[in-house]
């Protein structure tokens, strides 16, 4: 059900990156102690957009994170998800009027309105294809990256680590142990 | 590795090499026959298997189109993969988390215990139970079925923990780590189970049994096996006389090839298997090949399928560990008393992160939905698996919209669960919320019926020629030497996960083709 992996590559440091490519450019500054501090250069972050303009990226981010509002997810991570629906746009002339004219079909303002508002105007869209590919888009890309397991504990490969044998598979502490005969033992070598 | 003439009559085609084509294969060929195995898919190994789920998705996964209609929940929640099955050397034995129950002595005799339910199709299987039971034993031994022959249960892990803790305080008795084709110690020349949690993404130490490291290679030691990945069977031919002649194949380079052969077996996933036949129609066969019946792509079962999620206030870390590794066996009987036929298993589940949104819930956007995977920590997860009754209209039929890259019409896939399916389902996931609640869960979701996982009864046997499309033996009733050794066999799917029942009627189906092929009957 995944695309392939979204990395944090597509995220580079601002001040390292030149600007007059781009259509758009997409920027953020990821706060401070997110464990992300580690997986990127410099807090400042910047994406260049082949397809769309600053403003409609900034309307694009805003209704994503209105399908899947993780109010302390960083910026960063929603930013992978307007890259892939940019990216993906790219490809045909078709695809390209097709996501501006759904970014214009919102409101103006649409990305400083409150919450309520969003979702409200979300709503009338619901059914119609531009909502649903973001939407299906955002569940491909938000979830699949070092960012969000993260943020929401997936641990990742574990091959490398040894599994979780001796990681915690069995570490709950807070209902009783399973008897025996109705597991099994550690295994041995 | 041998390569067999592509005129060479005396060699068996297997179309397929998951849990039934691998296991043909490694019988076939230690019975001295000469096989050549045909795989769409390309051939992975443990180094190449990746733990990025959705690199391991698009690496294992059948992704040609397929079209689908009728009012299950898969053409809404998942339009573009009503189905999830493999498309690689090992089949859905790579992917596949390795429960093994097996069928109870009253799921085969379905339309005799059940009675006749208006609107399903129900029919007795043409087998003993003793006589499956036997096979399931070989099977079992084979596998190295945890709680089996001696080899010891899996350890619990904490998603097993809470459905275990849950399940008691309801009064369920037989709940335990379930029966596992994984190893629970080192046996078989493979390594014991690290807990690493990406089965479905290919068990990257070869603890859980699949035909692509087991079978496979054994085959492929005695020296008869010819084995062709990346190779796609268009379509099986047959003589003036009914009987198969051989198969058409596309080989890597999309070149068209024609496989000569003795013998035929099938066993490329039910959805596949009944296209494939309806592909081979001829002018003896007008309707598909050994479909005199009109009973090939008919009857396709799947599984009453949802995910129950328990929300605790305290961590689970639910994705550490066996997927599978936990059942409640108590609701797989028959009492009509709950409202419905039939029964169900709770199997322990949970989903890895990326998959979590696009399996578990798909439905959702907005506060409700993100809700749930900010709890991703605290979540438990089970699994209901249970018996949907087979109808004539459930069916596999060739897209009359979509062709595939080579001119082929795709599968469509059209299904309207039974009533008595979805009294089973709220039956099923209303228990399963109350096992969490049981244990103090503050929230608990329910899911909808993901993509398909486990194809059934496309090919169902029967002993009556114009009820069902092969015999007790997987042996076409029309075409002597057309062989189904897949799940499209199974004449009903009960609740068992069908890959231990697919393996034991192969095992079956091979001692037969070796002593018919001796006395000189095939």
């Amino acid at each position: 059900m995944n695309t392939r992996a979204t990395h944090t590559d597509s995220l580079e440091s601002a001040d390292r990156r030149s600007f007059v490519r781009g259509v758009g450019v997409l920027t953020g500054v990821i706060a401070l102690g997110s464990p992300l501090a580690g997986l990127l250069p410099s807090r400042a972050w910047a994406v260049q957009l082949q397809v769309l303009s600053s403003a409609e990226a900034a309307a694009l981010l805003a209704m994503i994170r209105t399908i899947a509002p993780h109010d302390t997810l960083d910026d960063a991570a929603y930013a992978l998800v307007v890259v892939a629906v940019d990216g993906d746009a790219a490809g045909s002339t078709e695809a390209r009027a097709g996501l501006k004219a759904g970014i214009a079909s919102l409101r103006d303002g649409f990305a400083l309105m409150p919450e309520g508002a969003r979702v409200e105007q979300l709503r009338r869209i619901e059914s119609g294809t531009f909502f649903q590919s973001v939407r299906i888009k955002t569940l491909l890309v938000l979830y699949n990256n070092p960012i969000a397991w993260s943020h929401f504990g997936f641990e990742g490969e574990s091959f490398s680590k040894g599994g979780y044998l001796l990681r915690g598979f069995n570490d709950l502490k807070w209902l009783p142990d399973v008897p025996l005969a109705d597991s099994g033992p550690m295994p041995t070598a | 590795m041998p390569r067999f003439e592509l005129n060479d009559t005396d060699v068996v085609v297997i179309v397929g090499s998951g849990a039934g084509g691998g296991t043909m294969a490694n019988e076939l060929t230690r019975r001295g026959l000469k096989v050549v195995m045909f795989e769409a898919g390309k051939r992975q190994s443990l180094a190449t298997f990746s733990q990025n789920p959705g690199e391991a998705f698009a690496q294992l996964t059948w992704l040609e189109p397929r079209t689908q209609s009728g009012s299950w929940d898969p053409v809404k929640t998942s339009p573009t993969l009503p189905a999830w099955h493999c498309r690689t050397v090992g089949g859905t034995t790579v992917h596949w988390t390795g429960a093994t129950p097996r069928l109870q002595p009253y799921e085969i005799r379905a339309r005799s215990v059940y009675g006749d339910i208006p609107g399903a199709s129900l029919a007795d299987w043409p087998i003993d139970y003793d006589e499956l039971k036997r096979w399931y034993q070989v099977a079992e031994k084979r596998l190295g079925v945890t709680r089996r022959n001696g080899n010891p249960g899996m350890p619990a892990s904490n998603n097993f923990k809470v459905m275990y803790a849950g399940a008691r305080r309801l009064g369920y008795k037989r709940v335990h780590t379930n029966y596992l084709a994984i190893n629970s110690r080192a046996r078989d020349d493979r390594a014991f189970c690290i807990q690493q949690g990406f089965c479905v993404q290919g068990c990257k130490t070869g603890a859980k049994w699949s035909t692509l490291y087991t079978e496979i290679p054994r085959a492929e030691a005695s020296g008869r096996l010819d084995l062709r990945s990346e190779c796609f069977v268009t379509r099986i031919e047959h003589d003036e006389a009914g009987r198969a002649t051989g198969v058409v194949y596309r080989d890597a380079a999309g070149q068209e090839q024609r496989q000569r052969a003795r013998i035929v077996c099938v066993a490329g996933n039910a959805i596949e298997t009944a296209r494939l036949l309806l592909l081979s129609e001829s002018g003896r066969f007008k309707h598909g090949l050994a479909n005199g019946s009109d009973q090939v792509g008919r009857n396709y079962c799947h599984h009453v399928l949802s995910f129950v999620f328990g929300i605790f206030d305290q961590p689970v870390s639910f994705w550490r560990g066996a997927v599978l590794a936990g059942v409640v066996e108590d609701e797989n009987i028959q009492d009509p008393r709950r409202g419905f036929a039939g029964g169900y298993h709770l199997e322990l589940a949970m989903l890895d992160l990326p998959t979590l949104p696009l399996i578990g819930l798909p439905y959702g956007w907005g506060r409700d939905f993100a809700s749930v995977v900010d709890n991703y920590r605290n979540m438990a997860g089970m699994l209901v698996n249970g018996e949907d009754l087979p109808r004539a209209d459930n069916r596999i039929t060739l897209s009359s919209t979509r062709k595939d890259g080579y001119g082929l019409p795709v599968a469509h896939i059209h299904c309207d669960p039974h009533p008595n399916d979805l009294a089973m389902r709220a039956h099923a996931t209303g228990q399963g919320r109350k096992i969490y609640e049981a244990v103090g869960a503050k929230r608990t979701v329910v899911s909808p019926m993901p993509p398909a996982t486990h194809q059934m009864g496309t090919a169902r046997m029967s002993h009556d020629p114009g009820q069902g499309v092969t015999n007790a033996y997987g042996r076409t009733h029309e075409v002597p030497n057309l062989f189904i050794s897949d799940g499209s066999v199974q004449t009903t799917a009960g609740a068992a996960n069908p890959t231990l029942t697919i393996v034991a009627l192969a095992l079956r189906q091979a001692d037969h083709i070796g002593r018919e092929a001796a006395a000189g009957r095939l």
